[in-house]
């Protein structure tokens, strides 16, 4: 069941949308703002909502890297991979997360507080190697450094 | 106090990431605290600016007093407290922590016109930007030019489309004015997503307004009356920003109905995308706009012809529709002046890498690369040798260092087996190996290859296969001619551009850096010392000291020897991580 402000608000995307289905990907970012993730109980519901099946928006949803078709944890930390991070000391710096919170990308630490997952590129190549937490932005990002990051997001 | 003073906090993303807002809040309370708040609210004036480029030095802070600018570099919250006191207070700016002369060399050879007012407007307030100017343009079109003079004027300019391809911004909106239908659409691609590549999110996040005055004087010039931003979810401070613009502009009535009284409608959404390269593709970014999967289509049709729910439709860069309300303002001579005859004008690069002053720059087509290497960029990081210049990302290709007096300007790199693409310029060191930048490319293809077609699904995939066997030395006799063509079929044969360009750095890497090439395969040798797999260290028995130092570090236990004696590194126990060679001072350890 999708909850009475995610109704409003999906419903307030629909009302200038110019087509449903056009909102397909702004009412499944609602949800994930939401919940964190999308269900497949919310899939149903929000396609509902679009004159859409299940499996059409699904489709739709599976194609974006954005939209958690599984649960994440409070927080997301996204590793830059771009060419930049990369001839700058990405692989330690992964290795030092992976090490830190013992997953791997696409995982949650147990207490769920952390989810890892690679990120193509966030345009901050003159702080490489660049990190994200949720929305906020961090790099140059050194062993050193990582700590006083992490800290900040319980 | 009667000094008349502005501070000026650097806030852009790296300004932000840096520390910038702790810095703007510890400003204002040191300000407050040593008793001129009464004077702050009449004569200081603390202002936020976009990106002024030089990330690197962050937090950069100007203070101006009287008139007079000084500017700081790598400001942290704790140093607030000492500039207020002695340069606010005192008068006497505090020379140790000033920018130095390097700070001025990256500036001075760079032409802005993009980021003319990135750095000096507060982008979160249009009064900032109508004060240098801004939509002087958008009245100037509305009220003494007809739709075709404004396509004119673009077209004398030799605007060419900074996304990528270079395509001739009039000729563009030559097509659109003529395009029949009931409907319109002008949108504007924000989707960067070249790894390498941030200018236009600096654009959004520095000077949103300039962004949204082109796409005015585009919609006008082609008679479009919706627009959309199609813009990244990965920089939630220009969707931030541009939202705020938007509002703004509609506000005073530069959006919306009757803009300005003179009978054009006009309004821009934004739309997020959701972490797909390939949105950045016009085909593909149209069938996201509409909610669907973003996966190309196959042109013909051109978005002009059929694009947004199947009308005529137009896609420009940022960058491009920022230089837009300039040329409008300064004239199209002007703008043509600089540049070389087919390339007009400025073009941003992000210079990124191995550079010793990383950031984001701006200077006029034509100009060597060599300068923007060693004077703008500060020459190569730690006094290594420079080894090549990637640039246009992964469509692109590498320019190796004997070729560095090559121009920047679309047809020379071209020429020399790259592209200017989105203006991604990242420097590579001797350090740095060849063939494994071109498995990076080949990794960030193969995994944003949407799948649609086979040549690309497929063949980057056996690419990245045959680069990643080559770098684990299991590379085979006929690997390189494999590579060659296969390369070829995925270039003519993919839908997209995504895939058309995806063998561009394994063909970029192949002509300059055969050798290297060979080295992993026949001699199964790393010559840069990048590929694991094929890197031995070994000690150099008559630098050995044996002080021990290497046996204390290495975490497998795989360095034996008796103290003052030479060692030896037993090569079935190593592990290859390279601590001894890091840690030895008489550079007795071998890698290779």
């Amino acid at each position: 069941m999708l909850s009475d402000k995610e109704l409003q608000d999906i419903n307030a995307e629909l009302a200038h949308a110019a087509t449903k289905a056009s909102a397909s990907v702004d009412a499944l970012n609602i949800v994930q703002r939401h919940q964190g993730w999308v269900s497949d109980e919310a899939m149903k519901d929000v396609a509902s909502m679009l004159d859409m099946t299940a499996d059409e928006l699904d489709a739709v949803a599976t194609f974006y890297s954005f939209i958690f078709r599984r649960p994440v944890g409070r927080h997301v930390i996204l590793v830059c991979d771009s060419i930049s991070c990369y001839v700058m000391g990405y692989n330690p710096l992964l290795d030092n997360i992976k090490n830190r919170l013992g997953i791997a990308f696409g995982e949650t630490t147990e207490d769920k507080r952390f989810t890892l997952l690679p990120i193509s590129c966030l345009g901050a190549c003159d702080r490489a190697p660049a990190i994200m937490v949720d929305e906020d932005l961090y790099g140059p990002v050194t062993a050193e450094t990582m700590d006083g990051i992490l800290e900040k997001y319980k | 106090m009667n000094k008349d003073v502005s501070i000026k906090v650097c806030m852009g993303t790296g300004g932000i990431a840096a520390g910038g807002v702790e810095v703007m809040s510890t400003f204002e309370k040191a300000l407050a605290s040593v008793g001129i708040k009464a004077a702050v609210q009449k004569n200081c004036s603390m202002h936020k600016v976009g990106c002024r480029g030089f990330c690197a030095r962050d937090v950069l802070v100007d203070v101006i007093i009287d008139g007079t600018k000084s500017t700081y570099q790598y400001i942290k919250p704790d140093m607030v407290e000492r500039i207020v006191q002695e340069h606010v207070v005192g008068g006497a700016p505090i020379g140790d922590w000033l920018v130095t002369d390097d700070y001025h060399t990256f500036h001075d050879k760079q032409v802005k016109v993009v980021l003319s007012d990135c750095g000096e407007v507060d982008p979160e307030d249009i009064d900032s930007y109508l004060g240098r100017g801004g939509y002087e343009a958008v009245k100037k079109v509305l009220t003494t030019m007809t739709p075709q003079e404004t396509i004119d004027v673009i077209k004398a300019s030799g605007l060419r489309g900074r996304g990528g391809a270079g395509f001739p911004t009039a000729v563009k909106w030559d097509m659109a004015i003529k395009a029949t239908g009931p409907k319109k659409y002008l949108i504007c691609n924000a989707d960067e997503g070249d790894p390498g590549a941030f200018m236009d999110r600096s654009v959004v996040e520095g000077n949103p307004h300039a962004v949204i005055e082109g796409m005015i004087i585009g919609a006008y010039a082609i008679g479009a009356p919706h627009g959309y931003v199609y813009i990244r979810a990965e920089y939630p401070l220009a969707v931030e920003r541009l939202h705020l613009a938007i509002k703004q502009a509609k506000e005073r009535g530069y959006l919306g109905k009757n803009i300005l009284g003179k009978g054009l409608d006009f309004m821009i959404k934004v739309k997020l995308g959701a972490g797909a390269f390939v949105c950045g593709e016009e085909t593909a970014l149209i069938a996201s706009i509409e909610g669907k999967r973003g996966q190309p289509k196959a042109k013909p049709p051109f978005p002009v012809q059929k694009g947004l729910w199947g009308y005529p439709t137009i896609i420009n860069n940022v960058e491009t529709l920022a230089n837009v309300p300039y040329i409008i303002r300064k004239g199209a001579s002007w703008y043509a002046a600089m540049g070389t005859e087919k390339s007009k004008g400025t073009k941003v690069f992000a210079l990124t890498g191995k550079i010793l002053n990383s950031g984001l720059i701006e200077v006029p087509m034509g100009i060597p690369l060599k300068e923007v290497i060693y004077d703008i960029g500060g020459g190569i990081e730690n006094g290594k040798k420079l080894k090549a210049v990637q640039t246009g990302g992964p469509s692109g290709g590498c320019i190796p260092a004997n070729m560095v007096d090559t121009t920047l300007d679309y047809e020379s790199l071209s020429k020399v087996g790259s592209i200017m693409g989105s203006g991604g310029m990242v420097v590579l060191d001797e350090t740095d190996c060849m063939v494994n930048v071109a498995k990076y490319f080949l990794q960030f293809t193969q995994s944003e290859s949407c799948g649609k077609c086979i040549p690309c699904r497929v063949g980057t995939k056996r690419l990245l296969e045959i680069l990643t066997r080559i770098t684990e030395g299991k590379g085979r006799e006929g690997d390189i001619e494999l590579l060659e063509s296969l390369a070829a079929d995925v270039k003519t044969s993919s839908l997209c551009g995504l895939g058309q360009s995806a063998p561009n750095p394994v063909l970029s890497t192949i002509r300059y850096y055969r050798d290297e090439y060979e080295a992993h395969i026949y001699e199964k040798r790393c010559p840069a010392g990048v590929c694991k797999d094929l890197l031995s260290y070994s000690i150099l028995e008559e630098f050995c000291k044996g002080c021990t130092a290497c046996t204390r570090v290495c975490p497998a236990g795989a360095i034996i020897g008796e103290k003052k004696k030479p060692h030896k590194i037993i090569q079935d126990i190593c592990i290859k991580c390279g601590a001894c060679f890091e840690t030895c001072k008489f550079k007795a350890i071998k890698k290779g």
